[in-house]
């Protein structure tokens, strides 16, 4: 009794200290978590007959994933201190690909085309991304510039493989792969966020627990001591960058699966989008440092501001221009919090 | 003498500029090497062609207790028991204490999975026995670059430690560190000393090498100026030949080289 008597009066100030050692250990998770329901309750109070029905989280769910599913595995790219803009043609790229064994067969058994063309889409979009890191790894070309370049060489390769033009995908309905990815469970909750869930969960266990990860926190924090410490470098960014043409690849079919159609203009308008989640998911432009979790509650911060002014009743003008102070604001952010930090 | 580390013949050109030619370097077993020399004479590329980060040109051999060393990568130096104090510069600043520790060698399962506990568990014994460190501030899951300059050396030496070196190499450990921390790293050499393992010092402060070092090698310009071992030459002495090498590129030496 007398022992137990004696420790007690410690333990409160220890668990205190271990409390704010958690809070500041989680400070920038908590604070996106802030913005978001401060956000929304803001929406909420504009337009409750918008916010307080169940369709405009349907309608979310829908549509945020089309480039939350990218700005996930992107996130391991920006903390590998590089950038990738090229995915939203990947998305188109990866589609091209399907469009071509899909055609081939059309005639003869459709439903293997979509299967096997799904394969394909996945494997261009991971040659395609293989390439962004190939190029910035091999040739030491800024991935800003490299990216940029490969943006408009896959979409002009999908513009010469398409002519231009579209397809109808209404087979895919007759597949496995439509309740698969864009199914509803329980007619609720569509499948393309569950896939996100997943994404979000393997991408956290990669960064987190995992060597490879462990090794993209390093190459973007100090590259030079990494690669003096045994870090394989180049290795390093290449699956990051294969990470993000997979995932670019599979969110275009997403897209193309939902609405029955492949545009050849597939991708364009995600950009913004995108990289804001990543960055206004507390992902240092500088690297080292990041969060999938951030960049997922980020997803859907972004994802509710053009529907929240809308609803309140302004112009969607607005939207853009918001997007873009969000990136310019989260980025200086972390520019004044890393001078401090120094 | 039984060499623990031989370089022969050893060259490294870069573009158009020979950072070395023609270097014979050798470390013997339980030997401390004081290695001097002014900027670009050559320390920081031989260091690196002994860390396997660079290679050299051909012609030169690597040996490894008497075992010829083909392609040495910085994977394999580290196997082989290589380990290097580079200063503080090789920390990642935003990352946890033992997440630097562990750098480049995470404990892992097969498949690449973390033992995360094993590894914060061993940081944070090293934390209170090698590293020293008493603060209840700091933790396994501190950041780097919050530390002081002493504490950032202490992470580099521990992290050299822990992985068993034979051969440990610190480049300049005394940079921007204060007195009395600068005393404290000359302990930690003089102990590489006594647990039976060898050391190449580098510094380009002889203050700092003379006391600590068996033999005391100086590079000039990418070649062997001369060696002296220890007790062979007075402090005085040793000073004088320095500054008139640095004055008229040679070194009267009385001819150790190998």
């Amino acid at each position: 009794m007398d022992s137990v008597a004696e420790t007690r009066p410690l333990s409160p100030t220890a668990q205190r200290g271990r409390f704010a050692k958690l809070l500041r250990m989680y400070a920038l998770q908590i604070a996106i978590v802030f913005v978001a329901v401060l956000l929304w309750a803001f929406f909420f109070w504009r337009s409750t007959l918008t916010w307080g029905a169940y369709d405009i989280y349907n309608s979310l769910m829908t549509t945020t994933p089309y480039f939350a599913l990218i700005a996930i595995p992107l996130t391991l790219v920006v903390v590998a201190k590089e950038i990738d803009l090229s995915f939203g043609s990947i998305m188109a790229w990866g589609m091209a690909a399907f469009s071509v064994v899909f055609l081939l067969f059309r005639e003869t058994n459709p439903q293997l085309g979509i299967y096997l063309g799904f394969l394909v889409c996945l494997l261009a979009g991971l040659f395609a991304g293989w390439l962004n890191g190939f190029i910035v790894v091999k040739f030491g070309i800024p991935s800003l510039v490299a990216t940029l370049g490969t943006q408009f060489f896959w979409r002009g390769v999908v513009l010469v493989i398409t002519n231009g033009q579209g397809l109808g995908m209404t087979v895919v309905k007759d597949t496995l792969l439509y309740p698969l990815l864009v199914g509803r469970i329980g007619d609720l909750i569509p499948m393309q966020f569950v896939w996100t869930i997943i994404f979000a969960v393997v991408t956290w266990f990669f960064l987190n627990r995992h060597k490879f990860g462990a090794h993209v926190y390093l190459v973007g924090d100090n590259l030079e001591s990494a690669r003096l410490m045994g870090v394989d470098v180049n290795r390093t960014k290449i699956l990051a960058f294969c990470a993000v043409g997979v995932a670019s690849a599979f969110a275009g079919f997403v897209v193309s699966a939902q609405i029955l159609f492949f545009w050849p203009t597939l991708g364009e308008g995600y950009l913004l989008s995108t990289l804001a989640s990543v960055f206004l998911g507390g992902t240092s432009v500088f690297g080292g440092t990041g969060t999938v979790f951030g960049t997922f509650v980020a997803a859907f911060i972004i994802a509710i501001i053009n529907p929240g002014i809308v609803a309140a009743g302004w112009t969607a003008y607005w939207t853009q221009l918001i997007y873009g102070l969000i990136i310019v604001v989260s980025v200086s952010l972390q520019a004044i919090l890393r001078r401090r930090l120094a | 003498m039984d060499y623990l580390l031989q370089m022969k013949n050893i060259s490294k050109t870069f573009g158009e500029v020979a950072a070395l030619h023609h270097v014979n370097f050798e470390v013997g077993a339980n030997e401390i090497v004081g290695l001097l020399g002014d900027n670009g004479a050559g320390k920081s590329t031989l260091v690196k062609i002994i860390t396997g980060y660079h290679h050299p040109d051909p012609g030169g051999e690597i040996f490894w207790k008497d075992e010829k060393v083909e392609r040495l990568s910085v994977a394999r130096a580290r196997e082989l028991g290589i380990e290097v104090v580079y200063q503080e510069r090789a920390l990642a600043d935003l990352q946890s204490l033992w997440r630097n520790i562990f750098m480049g060698r995470e404990l892992s399962n097969r498949l690449g999975v973390l033992d995360i506990k094993t590894m914060v568990e061993e940081t944070r014994k090293l934390m209170s026995t090698a590293m020293g460190f008493t603060s209840a501030a700091v933790s396994p899951e501190s950041t780097v670059g919050t530390f002081s300059g002493g504490e950032r050396q202490g992470v580099a030496i521990t992290r050299a430690l822990y992985f068993e070196a034979g051969l440990i190499i610190l480049d300049e450990p005394t940079m921007g560190l204060s007195l009395s921390e600068t005393q404290k790293c000359l302990d930690f050499v003089a102990g590489i000393k006594s647990a039976g393992k060898a050391a190449i010092f580098i510094d380009h402060n002889i203050v700092h090498v003379y006391p600590v070092a068996d033999r005391i090698v100086v590079l000039d310009r990418g070649t062997v100026a001369g060696q002296f071992m220890k007790g062979e030459l007075a402090f005085d002495e040793l000073i004088d030949r320095l500054t008139r090498l640095a004055r008229t590129g040679r070194l009267e030496s009385n001819n150790h080289v190998a």
